[in-house]
């Protein structure tokens, strides 16, 4: 039996869903219209108004907004209410440049929990449920959201944080653990310790997991699943948007719900912003219609996904989002060719090794070289330096075929490449022109 | 009459193998035999210690991947021609060498080579046969 957190939403008919969204569109437009000077003036520069947005089918005409605009409008620059009216700020770990953050009423909060929530019942959870919130704790969204999500489902919550692999595993064996918050390449990490510590799947009290602010691939999935015997699920989220729960996977495994009550999705041509039809794989983009302390509208995400409406045997309504097939921001561009890391993964699980790898991507007489780096597994060791040659070359032809340009693979010791125990540093492009 | 030898990934890195034999020093542990096969990126290393386990618990718990993997030892007349004749004997039978090296020093004047073949029972069997007594791990030290 499939269990809702919220039916009458979850399940609510695509008419209702549209109504929500017709009439919170237009209040959101004519609330940053009146209190966020930066959309009035991006939205005069296009001769808009708020009564030229009636409805989803006008969105089109809205200008974008990017993460340059955010780091633009840093700190104060989109905030919609009062500072007295907002209670949280949450913020980006971003790499370069300025950090974006968003701001929160308690009501945002609230509704921001509700999703988590979603997502955690959609996993199989209950009150009955201890889970583990392995996520960073802090400006890192997601702590903060699948610990809130937890209580609200009323499972007894662990909130361990990142870190300290001994700890956690510690926890979810004395304290029976039966759902797992964390990134996917994390619970692939403690599945790995646990393996080598000799426990079983059935010596592992997890069920579930919720895993997400990371791509990840099908065959990741898989090899999580068999190690700690759970089943895996998918979040999505940003930070700008409120966080992990703006999408949530559910027992079809098959693509994440968006919560459409609360945010528009569209998908996009990256190079032209042109809308477009459904089943078409592009950026896409979200609209955040509930939001009180920090809107946004038409916020380009750059991740590249399919949506789709097709009827879900889960019972839920909302649109569906294919897994990201990377943000774009991940997207490179070497030897003019698109090269996600997330196809890298992909090869490298299929021939037997862990999903732990990095990038090198340099300019060598301007032409443009990608080295993998690969820890060597004791599956595919030998003693037999043939052996291992043939096996590289292997993993090389089978780049090839996925990358359509040649990889070096350069084999290194175990757990050489640094560990995520928040996000993985997959790639290190050294092309500074 | 088989011997252990601890079979190692190498990483291509400045001091991996000074790292190696630095922590089985420190064990106590004695090398009887080294060989490296490496390409420019990375190598296996194949050792003999005079305690396997040791070395083997050792280097795992310092994060290196291994094999234990069985090979056999045979004296080798220490003149011209000594090794010529045992490959002569080997070739004779069909048995290919997948490497063999040598061990350190000489043990009652004789030197020794360890061979790696895919078959080492037959290996055993031919060398008896043709009067090439291959060397048991306590006569090269090997507890
Ligand atoms: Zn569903």
């Amino acid at each position: 039996m499939e269990r809702y957190y919220q039916p009458e939403i979850e399940c609510a008919s695509r008419e209702t869903i549209l109504a929500w969204q017709n009439e919170r569109l237009c209040k959101q437009v004519k609330n940053v219209w009146d209190n966020v000077p930066y959309y009035r003036r991006k939205m005069e520069e296009k001769g808009l108004t708020p009564d030229d947005i009636r409805g989803v089918e006008d969105l089109h005409k809205l200008p974008f907004v990017t993460k340059d605009d955010l780091r633009e409008a840093y700190p104060y620059g989109l905030v919609a209410r009062p500072l007295r009216d907002c209670v949280r700020i949450q913020s980006t770990s971003g790499t370069t440049g300025k950090r974006v953050v968003a701001f929160y009423t308690q009501h945002d909060l609230d509704l921001w929990e509700d999703c988590c929530a979603r997502a955690i019942v959609a996993a199989g959870g209950t009150h009955e449920d201890v889970c583990q919130v392995s996520y960073g704790y802090g400006l890192f969204t997601g702590g903060p959201g699948l610990n809130g999500g937890s209580h609200k489902v009323g499972c007894l919550t662990i909130p361990t944080s990142s870190g300290n692999t001994e700890r956690q595993i510690m926890f979810i064996r004395d304290l029976n653990a039966t759902i797992l918050c964390c990134t996917p390449s994390y619970a692939a990490y403690l599945g790995e310790t646990m393996k080598e510590m000799g426990l079983s799947p059935d010596e592992i009290p997890l069920k579930a997991g919720i895993f997400g602010a990371e791509a990840w691939s099908e065959e990741m999935r898989r090899s999580i699943q068999e190690t700690l015997g759970i089943k895996a699920y998918d979040i999505y989220g940003l930070t700008e948007l409120s966080g992990p729960g703006v999408a949530f996977e559910c027992s079809e495994q098959s693509g994440m719900h968006i919560n459409e009550d609360h945010f528009i999705a569209e998908i996009i041509d990256p190079q032209t912003g042109e809308v477009l039809p459904e089943g078409s794989q592009g950026e896409l983009v979200f609209t955040s219609i509930t939001k009180e302390a920090f809107p946004l509208l038409r916020y380009r995400t750059r991740d590249i996904c399919v949506l789709s409406r097709k009827s879900c045997s889960c019972g839920r309504t909302h649109v569906k989002m294919s897994k990201p097939r990377g943000r774009s921001d991940d997207m490179l561009i070497i030897k003019g060719v698109n090269v996600f890391p997330s196809q890298i993964e992909t090869v490298l699980l299929a021939q037997g090794y862990q999903a732990n790898y990095q990038m090198i991507v340099d300019r060598v007489n301007n032409t443009d070289t990608l080295e993998v780096q690969v820890e060597m597994t004791p599956e595919n060791f030998s003693d037999n330096l043939a052996q291992i040659t043939q096996m590289e070359k292997s993993l090389v032809a089978a780049l090839k075929a996925m990358l359509g340009i040649y990889a070096k693979v350069r084999l290194v010791a175990p757990k050489s490449i640094a560990r995520s125990e928040g996000k993985a540093v997959r790639v290190i492009d050294k092309r500074k022109i | 009459m088989t011997i252990h030898q601890i079979s190692v990934f190498l990483e291509n890195r400045a001091g991996q193998l000074a790292e190696i034999t630095g922590v089985l020093a420190q064990k106590g542990i004695d090398l009887r035999a080294i060989n490296i096969a490496e390409t420019s990126d990375y190598g296996v290393l194949r050792l003999i210690a005079d305690n396997p386990q040791a070395a083997a618990t050792t280097l795992l718990e310092q994060g290196f991947i291994l094999s234990m993997t069985p090979v056999v030892a045979v004296s080798v007349p220490d003149q011209p021609g000594g090794l010529a004749k045992v490959l002569d004997v080997l070739a004779k039978e069909n048995i290919d060498v997948e490497y063999m090296y040598s061990v350190f020093g000489q043990v009652n004047g004789l030197a020794h080579m360890v061979f790696r073949v895919a078959d080492t029972d037959k290996l055993i069997s031919v060398l008896k046969d043709n009067g090439l007594e291959p060397i048991s791990s306590e006569n090269l030290g090997i507890r």
